[in-house]
């Protein structure tokens, strides 16, 4: 798959609650092909403070208006300075990065993602839809603003909420849904997104229930190529580089994910902020 | 017509720009991006004689204007970079270094042995500084004795241009330069990191795993500018210079400081392309000037 750099023109930029926004940028040619789960690497400008490119997850493709969508959450100053960028406004990226979700024939789909992971969730989903697959979609969040774009999530799949304090959808953790409690052997495939708790609950789950399931990692990145060697987690065959071997593993692969084992692993998994 | 062409010792590259270790992988990483053949040179991340996997997460903080990293030499080893990474090599027309690392004399000399049998290397960068390992690494290039000593036993070994790459956690990094020159480098090249710190406030933790990291980028121009400046004035063998290098201004500056050729590090995870920039960046310095080669521009520093 061919990477490019673009100065993208940003269309839009649209608050989604909370401290969520999605950006539209238009590619000054046509996109390269994205796979979802794939991200891309912007360049923030005019902040001396924040030198190294940010990766974000692509939230959306659509190759007829030759654009893409990113949903972001401000989480740091990289995040708040793109938070203010304005329509006509050009932002440096390079993209499409990393390895993505590997799509599967098979019609029993369930997309979990928590707070501003479900990003990649979106495209995935759209991918499904044109091979003729409505995806059961669960997102969850601490409260309603956690939870962005469930409106748009409800026209790609059967799309079910929680929120920890109850203020929209059942009350409870995703991993505590009635859905994910009582249903989740119906489904055949399970792709994850968001914190690394509920992730790592999610992908117990579906081990357990021998579900093949695939998680979509975040880690602090210096390059996005693979060649800093900044990013790796820590998998059955050594360390590997989230940017090119990810972000999407099989959660098989990931030491410390397994039931029998007790988690060894509490990293925090960040972005770059 | 310019020249852009400069010689490391017997070796000529077609141009000053080279890319610094670790930044660049092996290369093929940036075809997308960029032409290869059009850089003087490649240097590619670290071997060492043994299969490493580097230090644990995290490994990399971001600070003003730079970027602390901690990677600690993560390779396949020198076996699996002879058998499998050199061969995707040899298609594009441009010098390939291999950058050798390791924790002993005798780990060196191994590697730059089974690199010396290679046709399309035609030189190697001895890493004496890495600052992210516990053993070897940067203990070899922070003393006269052991630098020497390194650089004398892989000379004897290694029959094409032997770089030496120097530490800037020193006190004098002229008394290095020297020392290695006087057991047979060929060239030198400077700096690597600095050694440095970054703090989570909140969690009152360090941010990275091994407590201290190596600093690049722009935040470290000006110290890796005066190294080369005070190295020029020590030694006769060629000098490459880095350390913070992101446009064509800061690789003149290297030049005019007495740096024969330069790296480009971390300024390649900004802009993929960067390189090729700053070639053409020091084209239009020279037309601009009328200077006529860019090994004019060596030393040139009017003080
Ligand atoms: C992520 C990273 C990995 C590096 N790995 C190596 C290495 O394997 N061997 C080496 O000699 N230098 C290594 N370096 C040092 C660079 O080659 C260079 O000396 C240093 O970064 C200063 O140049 P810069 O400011 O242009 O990056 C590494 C630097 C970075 C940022
Ligand atoms: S971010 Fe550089 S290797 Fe992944």
């Amino acid at each position: 798959m061919r990477k490019v750099i673009h100065s993208l023109k940003v269309l839009e930029n649209k608050s989604a609650g909370g401290d969520n926004f999605t950006l539209l940028l238009e590619a000054p040619e046509p996109l390269p092909t994205i796979t979802p789960g794939q991200f891309c690497e912007v360049k923030v400008d005019n902040d001396p403070t924040v030198y190294l490119r940010r990766p974000f997850s692509i939230h959306n493709v659509d190759y007829k208006s030759n654009t893409i969508t990113l949903l972001i959450k401000v989480l740091g100053k990289g995040t708040a300075k793109l938070s203010g960028i304005k329509e006509g406004d050009a932002l440096n990226v390079v993209y499409p990065l990393g390895k993505g979700f590997t799509i599967s024939d098979e019609p029993k789909v369930l997309l979990v993602g928590g707070g501003c992971g479900v990003a990649p969730l979106l495209y995935m989903a759209r991918v499904l839809n044109e091979k003729g697959i409505r995806p059961t979609i669960l997102v969850g969040g601490r409260t309603t603003v956690d939870v962005p774009r469930v409106e748009a999530y409800k026209e790609v799949g059967e799309t079910h909420v929680a929120t920890e304090d109850g203020s929209l959808g059942e009350k409870g953790l995703v991993t505590q849904h009635s859905v994910f409690k009582s249903h989740l052997a119906d489904f055949k495939r399970i792709y994850t997104c968001g914190p690394e708790g509920m992730m790592k609950a999610v992908a117990k789950a579906a081990e357990a229930l021998e579900i093949p399931c695939e998680v979509s990692l975040e880690n602090t990145m210096a390059c996005g190529i693979g060649v800093c060697l900044c990013c790796v987690t820590e998998t059955k065959e050594g360390h590997k580089c989230v940017c090119t071997e990810g972000p999407v593993f099989d959660s098989t692969q990931l030491n410390g994910w397994n039931i029998d084992k007790a988690s060894t692993c509490s990293k925090p998994y960040l972005k770059n902020e | 017509m310019t020249d852009l062409s400069v010689k490391i010792n017997k070796l000529k590259l077609k141009n000053p720009v080279m890319t610094a270790s670790g930044t660049f992988g092996y290369g093929y990483e940036f075809e997308d991006f960029l032409d290869l053949s059009r850089l003087g040179g490649i240097v590619v991340k670290a071997t060492t004689s043994k299969h490493r996997e580097g230090n644990k997460y995290p490994r990399m903080a971001e600070t003003a204007l730079g970027m602390l990293n901690a990677v600690g030499l993560q390779n396949k080893g020198v076996d699996y970079f002879v058998k499998e990474t050199c061969p995707k090599l040899t298609k594009y027309d441009t010098h390939f270094f291999a950058n050798v690392s390791d924790s002993t004399i005798e780990g060196y000399v191994e590697v730059a042995e089974k690199i010396n049998e290679l046709d399309y290397i035609p030189g190697i960068e001895l890493n004496i500084s890495c600052p992210n390992v516990k053993e070897g690494g940067m203990a070899f290039g922070t003393s006269c004795p052991s630098a020497f000593a390194v650089t004398e036993a892989v000379r004897k070994v290694y029959k094409k241009t032997l770089i030496v790459k120097l530490s800037p956690n020193v006190t004098n990094i002229a008394e290095i330069a020297k020392a290695v020159e006087d057991a047979g480098a060929d060239s030198v090249s400077l700096i690597n990191t600095l050694l440095g710190m970054a703090i989570d406030a909140e969690k009152r933790r360090p941010v990275l795993s091994t407590v201290t990291g190596g600093l690049s980028g722009p935040a470290v121009k000006p110290v890796a500018l005066r190294m080369v400046y005070q190295v020029s004035k020590a030694v006769k063998i060629p000098i490459i210079g880095m350390g913070g290098i992101s446009n064509a201004t800061d690789a003149i500056e290297f030049l005019l400081a007495g740096a024969t050729a330069i790296q480009v590090g971390t300024a390649n995870f900004i802009d993929p392309q960067v390189t090729i920039k700053i070639i053409e960046g020091i084209e239009d310095y020279l037309i601009r000037h009328r200077i006529k080669k860019v090994t004019d521009l060596i030393g040139a520093l009017e003080v």
